[in-house]
C-alpha cells in the first residue's frame, strides 16, 4: 500500500469513525445519567433526517433552517417517547425499561414505513457540504471536515450542560441515586425529559450529517447507525462523553482498514464491529475511558 | 351465481433494501390485471404479501399465500435469494411460481414448478463483458460484489469468467454487503489498481452510494452494473455523479415492439404520468404470461398450469418475445441501457 493510499485510508477512516462518535455521544449520555440503553437512539435518529428531509421538501425552507427546525421536532419527540413511553415504567426493574427500548424501536421503523413509505429517499446535499478538497492524490468531502468540528463542539457543549449547571448537577445526581434526588425535591421527570431532549437533539444531528454523507434515507437507515454507536460507546467506556467519540473514531477507522487491508474480508465489516463489542464486554467491560467498576 | 374467484398469490418486497422493485413490480401488476381481468371466465383476485427484501419473510409468505390465501399460483419474488428461499416451499406443494427478474441460474435449477420471465445470469455477465470489453475497450477490470446477496455473487463470478476469457484482467477484487454505505476503503482499493472500468452488479442503493463515492474519490472508471441498478432511485440517489453508468437490462420503453406493450404503456403513462421501467415491464409480463398459461391449461391445478408455462413459446410480451426454455428459464432480449441528463437511456439490444 503507498503511502497517499494508506493517509487516503485513514482520512476515510476519521471520517466515517467521527460520524459514529457523534451518534455515540447520545447514547452514551442517556445511558450516564438513567443508566438506560436506549435501543431506539437509532430510529430517532432516522426520524430527525425525514423531518429534515420533510422540512426542505414540502415547505421549501433553506437547509440551514431546515435542520435545527429538524433538531428540535427530534427533540420534542424525545420529550413524547420519555413521557409515553418511558415514565410509565420508570420504577419499573430496569430489564422493563430496555424492553420498551426495543418496542419503540420497532415502532418507530413501522410508524416511518406507513408515513414515509418503504422506498428509499434521497436527501439533498447543500454544496458547502459537497465540494471535494484535492491533496496530491488523495480527496475527501468539505463535509469529512465538518463532523469532527461538530462533534467536537458538541462534546463541549454537553460537558458544559452536564458539569456546569444546575441542570446539569441534577443529571449526575440522578445518574447517583434516583430516588434519593426525588426526595431532596428535584423535579426527576423534568430532568429526564432534558436529558432525551438532548440526546434526541444529538441523534438528529448526527442522523442528518449521516443523511449528508450517505445521501439516503429510509425507515431502517437508523439500525445500523445505532448499533455502531452502541458499539463505540461500550468501546468508550459506556456513559462518558469524550470515550464515545474515541471510540466510535478507533471503531470507523479499525473498520475502513479491515476493509482495505484485507479486502476479501469486507463483506463481514459489520461482523468484525460486533466481534470487537464482544472482545470489550469480555476482557475490559468499562472500555476505553469507563470508570473502574465499584467492587 | 358469480363463479368463485381465481386467487393468485405474489410476494414481493415491499419495504426493506429493494422495496422499489416490489413496488414498481406491484404497479405493473396491477395495470396487466386492469388489461386483462379475467381468465377461464372467472375473475382474477391478486393476494399481496410482503417480503421486506428478507430471505425468510419471503419463505413465510409463500407458506402464508398457500396454506391460508390457497392461492393457485404465485409471482415473485423479485431478487434471486429471496426466491430461492420462497421457491422450495411452492415446489412441494406444487403451486406453480413466476418470478418476474430473479436472474440467479440457482432459482430454477432442479424445479420443477418454478419459471421466470427473465434472462439469466450467466448470459447477463457475458454480456456485460463483451460490453467492457468491445465497446468500453477496458482491458484492467475491478470489481465490488454485494456478498450478502446470490445475484450479486453469481453475476460478479459470470462477468469474471466472461472477461477473463476474453483476455482481460480482473485487477481489483472488492466486496461489501447490502446495508453497507460507505464504500471508501473498497474505492481507495480499486483507485490505486488504476482499472479501465468497474463492474459493480448489485442493487440500486449501492450502486448509487458506491458511484457517487466513487467519483468523490476521483475515481473516474466507468462503471457498469447489471439489470438491479435499473431504479429511479438510482438517478434520484446518484445525483450527477451517477451520469455514465450503462447497465445490462430487461426493457427500455423506447426498445419496446410488441401490441401488448404499446398497450401497457399508454395504460402506465395515463395513470402515473412516468415512463414505465423494467421491474413495472417484468412484473406485468409475469402475470401476462400466468394468465396465457391458464388459459391454455383450462385448469386451475398446479400440474396443468405447469405444463402449460413449460409449454409457453413466442409469447409477445411487454418486455418483447420470449419462450419458457430449459429449467423454466425465458429465452428473450437483453437491452442495454445507460444514465444519460438524468435520465435512463436505451442504446441497444442483444437477442438470444
Amino acid at each position: 500500500m503507498s503511502l497517499s493510499n494508506l493517509l487516503q485510508q485513514l482520512i476515510n477512516g476519521v471520517s466515517l469513525g467521527s460520524l459514529y462518535g457523534l451518534i455515540a455521544i447520545g447514547y452514551t449520555m442517556v445511558y450516564g445519567i438513567l443508566r438506560l440503553i436506549n435501543f431506539a437512539h437509532g430510529d430517532v435518529l432516522m426520524m430527525g433526517c425525514y423531518f429534515a428531509f420533510y422540512a426542505i421538501l414540502i415547505f421549501s425552507l433553506p437547509w440551514w433552517a431546515s435542520f435545527p427546525i429538524a433538531i428540535l421536532l427530534t427533540a420534542l419527540l424525545g420529550i413524547a417517547i420519555d413521557r409515553g413511553a418511558y415514565l410509565p415504567v420508570r420504577r419499573a426493574p430496569r430489564i422493563s425499561a430496555l424492553i420498551t427500548a426495543i418496542g419503540l424501536s420497532f415502532l418507530l421503523e413501522n410508524l416511518a414505513l406507513v408515513i414515509f413509505g418503504g422506498r428509499p429517499k434521497a436527501f439533498q446535499r447543500p454544496a458547502l457540504f459537497g465540494e471535494v478538497l484535492a491533496w496530491g492524490d488523495v480527496r475527501f468531502l468539505t463535509l469529512s471536515l465538518w463532523i469532527p468540528a461538530i462533534t467536537f463542539f458538541l462534546i463541549v457543549f454537553l460537558l458544559f450542560v452536564v458539569y456546569q449547571t444546575r441542570t446539569g448537577m441534577a443529571m449526575r445526581a440522578i445518574s447517583r441515586d434516583m430516588e434519593t434526588v426525588r426526595l431532596m425535591g428535584v423535579d426527576v421527570n423534568r430532568i429526564t425529559s432534558i436529558t432525551f431532549a438532548l440526546g434526541s437533539a444529538l441523534a438528529a444531528a448526527g442522523g442528518i450529517l449521516w443523511a449528508l454523507k450517505y445521501p439516503q434515507i429510509d425507515p431502517y437507515m437508523g439500525i445500523i447507525p445505532g448499533l455502531k454507536a452502541f458499539v463505540a460507546a461500550v468501546l468508550g467506556g459506556i456513559g462518558n462523553v469524550v470515550g464515545a467519540a474515541l471510540g466510535g473514531l478507533l471503531l470507523g477507522i479499525l473498520e475502513i482498514l479491515l476493509v482495505a487491508m484485507m479486502p476479501s474480508l469486507a463483506g463481514y465489516k459489520d461482523a468484525f464491529a460486533f466481534l470487537i463489542l464482544i472482545g470489550i464486554l469480555l476482557f475490559r467491560p468499562t472500555g476505553i475511558m469507563g470508570e473502574k467498576l465499584p467492587e | 351465481m358469480a363463479a368463485e374467484t381465481i386467487k393468485i398469490g405474489a410476494y414481493l418486497p415491499m419495504t426493506g433494501a429493494v422495496a422499489a422493485y416490489g413496488q414498481d413490480a406491484w404497479n405493473g401488476i396491477q395495470i396487466a390485471r386492469e388489461m386483462k381481468p379475467t381468465v377461464l371466465g372467472r375473475n382474477v383476485e391478486l393476494v399481496l404479501a410482503d417480503t421486506k427484501s428478507d430471505k425468510i419473510e419471503s419463505a413465510n409468505a409463500v407458506s402464508r399465500l398457500i396454506e391460508k390465501d390457497k392461492v393457485i399460483a404465485i409471482i415473485g419474488e423479485m431478487i434471486s435469494g429471496d426466491t430461492m428461499a420462497g421457491g422450495p416451499i411452492a415446489e412441494k406443494a406444487k403451486i406453480p411460481m413466476i418470478s418476474p427478474t430473479a436472474t440467479n441460474p440457482l432459482v430454477t435449477q432442479g424445479k420443477k414448478y418454478v419459471f421466470r420471465v427473465c434472462f439469466i445470469d450467466p448470459v447477463q455477465g457475458e454480456i456485460a463483458a463483451k460490453y467492457a470489453y468491445n465497446t468500453v475497450k477496458a482491458r484492467r477490470a475491478a470489481v465490488i460484489i454485494d456478498r450478502s446477496q446470490d445475484y450479486c455473487v453469481g453475476l460478479g463470478k459470470f462477468f469474471k469468467d466472461s472477461f477473463t476469457k476474453l483476455g482481460g484482467q480482473i485487477v481489483a477484487e472488492t466486496f461489501c454487503v447490502t446495508e453497507d454505505k460507505d464504500f471508501s476503503a473498497q474505492l481507495s482499493t480499486i483507485k490505486a489498481k488504476n482499472p479501465d472500468v468497474i463492474y459493480a452488479p448489485n442493487y440500486y442503493s449501492p450502486v448509487a452510494l458506491f458511484t457517487k463515492q466513487a467519483r468523490e474519490l476521483g475515481v473516474k472508471a466507468p462503471v457498469l452494473a447489471g439489470d438491479g441498478a435499473q431504479a429511479d432511485e438510482l438517478i434520484q440517489i446518484g445525483g450527477k455523479e451517477i451520469e455514465g453508468v450503462a447497465f445490462t437490462g430487461h426493457f427500455h420503453p423506447q426498445a419496446a415492439s410488441t401490441k401488448l406493450a404499446k398497450d401497457f404503456m399508454a395504460r402506465y403513462e395515463k395513470k402515473y404520468k412516468a415512463e414505465p421501467n423494467a421491474f413495472h415491464a417484468l412484473g406485468a409480463d409475469a402475470y401476462f404470461v400466468l394468465l396465457d398459461a391458464l388459459s391454455r391449461a383450462k385448469s386451475t391445478q398446479g400440474e396443468a398450469i405447469r405444463a402449460a408455462l413449460a409449454g409457453t413459446k413466442d409469447f409477445a410480451a411487454v418486455s418483447g418475445k420470449l419462450s419458457i426454455g430449459e429449467d423454466g428459464n425465458a429465452v428473450k432480449p437483453m437491452v442495454i441501457n445507460a444514465v444519460k441528463d438524468g435520465k435512463f437511456v436505451y442504446l441497444t439490444t442483444v437477442n438470444p
